[in-house]
């Protein structure tokens, strides 16, 4: 035990000397839930558009107060011709025009139907489909509010309701992302690093020479990651609930179980990759090439499996990320418990233990 | 001969796939001696060298080390051995104590011997001023006394020594040798590999290993008069054009 001790203190003065693995163990967490939370979002807000009335009478008056009263827009320009629409989206000021017919509101008053066209600038199709969404639902909702008093002979009316994320607010899938970004950098590449930097030095060589066993200089390594890992998913958490509103509407318990079980699926991780690798380089590039890419990409995180080709929606499911957000989400949003997300976390302790065994074997091979 | 035998080692062999790097090699070494592994690089030496300290495995042969069988009593031979490797083997990041400390530490030397161990072998080596700087701000030759330091801090029967002055001046090299003599005066065995033949001359008795065989182990003396020449150097370039 005093032995062990004597390692993992070794172990920290390494972590704390280096500014590297400060900054990693440290900077990034925070600034990472920073970015993601603050900078980058799908949530519309103040988008600037323009207006193309071609009629100008109060009913297109009231749509277009009704539009800027909102918060998601807000209205820069007049457009007087059609000629004009192309050049004001080469100019980048406005994501989307609005045109109203001519003589709209005759039409409305003789046929009962007027055309509005929103024309959006799809040089980025996530913005452009969420504003015309947007735009829509404010143009149905005044349709609905002109219609009480006159009933209408026949309609149908969608009642959308949001379970677990009722403003979709897009923090909400951040929080867990960047947990698990992180986690998977901490546990896996750090380690991987810091146990391939002793045989690049050869200290690897002092420690197997020592009588201090294989497994205990792994765990000698490997426990100060548990024990940071840990901090970082506290303070991540801590970051999500009280500066972006992220709910915590399952067990405690079970999320720091959850967490705990993936860090060490990640660990086991690292150090496979430490038996692959022989210098702190390699190491590095395949973490960050055969690890980080993939729980960017692949996870869910970002973009959504449902809808990746089926040969990548496959190879998904080999990724330990992807059951961790899974299961996170779950546990932070709806409050699930064990009996409903038992399968995921099957499927993650298989992957811990398959890794181990790995590691196992390839180490043995390396000491014959 | 008399003396106790400290290392014996009986046709120990070690195959990597259908390249074999020891070939059957077969000797002894003595308690107290300096004993001198050579050979050319890709021989086999340090192949037999990390058998004999436990971290690769034989495939086939014998070897007893402080007693202990390298195969089944590896803990045994590993609490009696220490080892300095070419590569400089303390940790760059951490000051001259907290090295001692934590190599004191995986050795189970008590908080009590620890401190002794500390003061005294911080003073044997003039370097009170600078215990408490990073091992990374000494100068090589400085590092690498420490390095032979530590490795005996837990009072081993042998100590293995592999090129351990590799990229050291001359100098340096001398006074290093002088530190290799005082510890085997002190009865422990230094079992040591070296490039340098000038080194080789020092060692009591020397092995050359040449294609994972040992093919000639005497005392420098004896070899020199065996091949007829003056100098190791021209005992091992000898052997080697024997060889080709």
């Amino acid at each position: 035990m005093k032995r062990f001790i004597g390692f993992v203190k070794k172990e920290f003065y390494h972590i704390f000397r280096d500014k590297r693995s400060m900054f990693i163990l440290f900077g990034m967490p925070i600034a990472q839930i920073m970015l993601f939370g603050f900078a980058i979002t799908n949530e519309i807000n103040n988008v600037d558009i323009a207006i193309f009335d071609q009629s100008k009478d109060t009913e297109t008056q009231q749509i277009i107060n009704k539009i800027s009263a909102s918060n998601y827009f807000s209205i820069q320009q007049e457009i007087q011709s059609e000629s004009q629409i192309e050049p004001t989206f080469k100019k980048g000021k406005v994501k989307a025009v609005l045109v109203f017919e001519k003589d709209f509101i005759k039409k409305l008053e003789t046929s009962k139907k007027a055309k509005v066209q929103v024309i959006t600038d799809a040089t980025d199709p996530n913005i452009a489909n969420t504003i015309s969404n947007y735009i829509t639902s404010i143009l149905q909702n005044y349709t609905l509010e002109k219609n009480k008093n006159n009933k209408p002979i026949y309609q149908i009316q969608t009642q959308t309701q949001l379970f677990y994320n009722p403003e979709m607010k897009s923090v909400f899938t951040f929080v867990p992302g960047v947990m698990t970004i992180i986690l998977m950098l901490v546990s896996a590449m750090m380690t991987s690093i810091s146990i391939t930097r002793e045989k690049e030095l050869g200290t690897m060589e002092i420690l197997l020479v020592s009588p201090l066993k294989p497994i205990q200089v792994i765990i000698g390594k490997v426990f100060p990651y548990i024990f940071l890992s840990i901090i970082n998913a506290t303070v991540i958490l801590l970051l999500g609930f009280f500066v972006f509103g992220m709910p915590i509407e399952g067990s405690l318990f079970l999320l720091a179980f959850e967490s705990v079980l993936f860090i060490v699926c990640a660990l086991a991780l690292g150090i496979l990759i430490s038996t692959l690798a022989d210098s702190q380089q390699t190491a590095m590039m395949i973490s960050l090439f055969g690890l980080m890419l993939p729980v960017i990409l692949l996870s869910g995180f970002i973009f959504p499996i449902t809808s990746m080709p089926l040969p990548l929606q496959v190879i998904s499911n080999i990724i330990p990320a992807k059951w961790f957000i899974i299961i996170i989400k779950a546990i932070m949003l709806k409050g699930a418990s064990l009996a409903i997300i038992w399968k995921e976390t099957l499927i993650l302790v298989f992957m811990t233990l398959l890794f181990i065994g790995l590691s196992i074997k390839k180490y043995k091979i390396r000491l014959e | 001969m008399k003396q106790e035998k400290i290392i014996q080692v009986e046709n120990l062999t070690k195959k990597f796939g259908d390249f074999t790097a020891v070939k059957g090699i077969t000797f002894d070494v003595y308690r107290g001696e300096i004993f001198g592994f050579l050979g050319a690089n890709g021989a086999g030496k340090t192949t037999a060298m990390k058998m004999l300290i436990g971290i690769s495995n034989p495939t086939s042969g014998k070897a007893i080390v402080a007693g202990f069988d390298v195969l089944t009593q590896r803990e045994m031979v590993k609490k009696s051995i220490g080892y300095m490797s070419q590569k400089f083997s303390l940790y760059d990041d951490l000051t001259i104590k907290e090295n001692i400390t934590f190599f004191g530490g995986i050795y189970s030397l008590s908080r009590k011997q620890i401190k002794e161990k500390t003061i005294q072998l911080v003073q044997e080596l003039e370097m009170q001023d600078v215990a408490d700087n990073l091992v990374a701000s000494l100068p090589l030759g400085w590092k690498q006394k420490l390095s032979f330091s530590v490795a005996l801090l837990h009072e081993p029967k042998i100590v293995f020594l592999d090129e351990p002055t590799g990229g050291v001046d001359p100098i340096t090299r001398r006074q290093f040798w002088e530190m290799i003599y005082t510890q085997a005066y002190k009865g422990t065995t230094i079992f040591v590999t070296t490039h340098y033949m000038d080194e080789a001359e020092y060692c009591d008795r020397v092995s050359i290993m040449v294609d994972g065989v040992i093919e000639a182990l005497d005392t420098p003396k004896k070899l020199k008069e065996q091949f007829k020449v003056d100098s190791m150097n021209d005992v091992f370039l000898k052997l080697a054009r024997n060889i080709e």
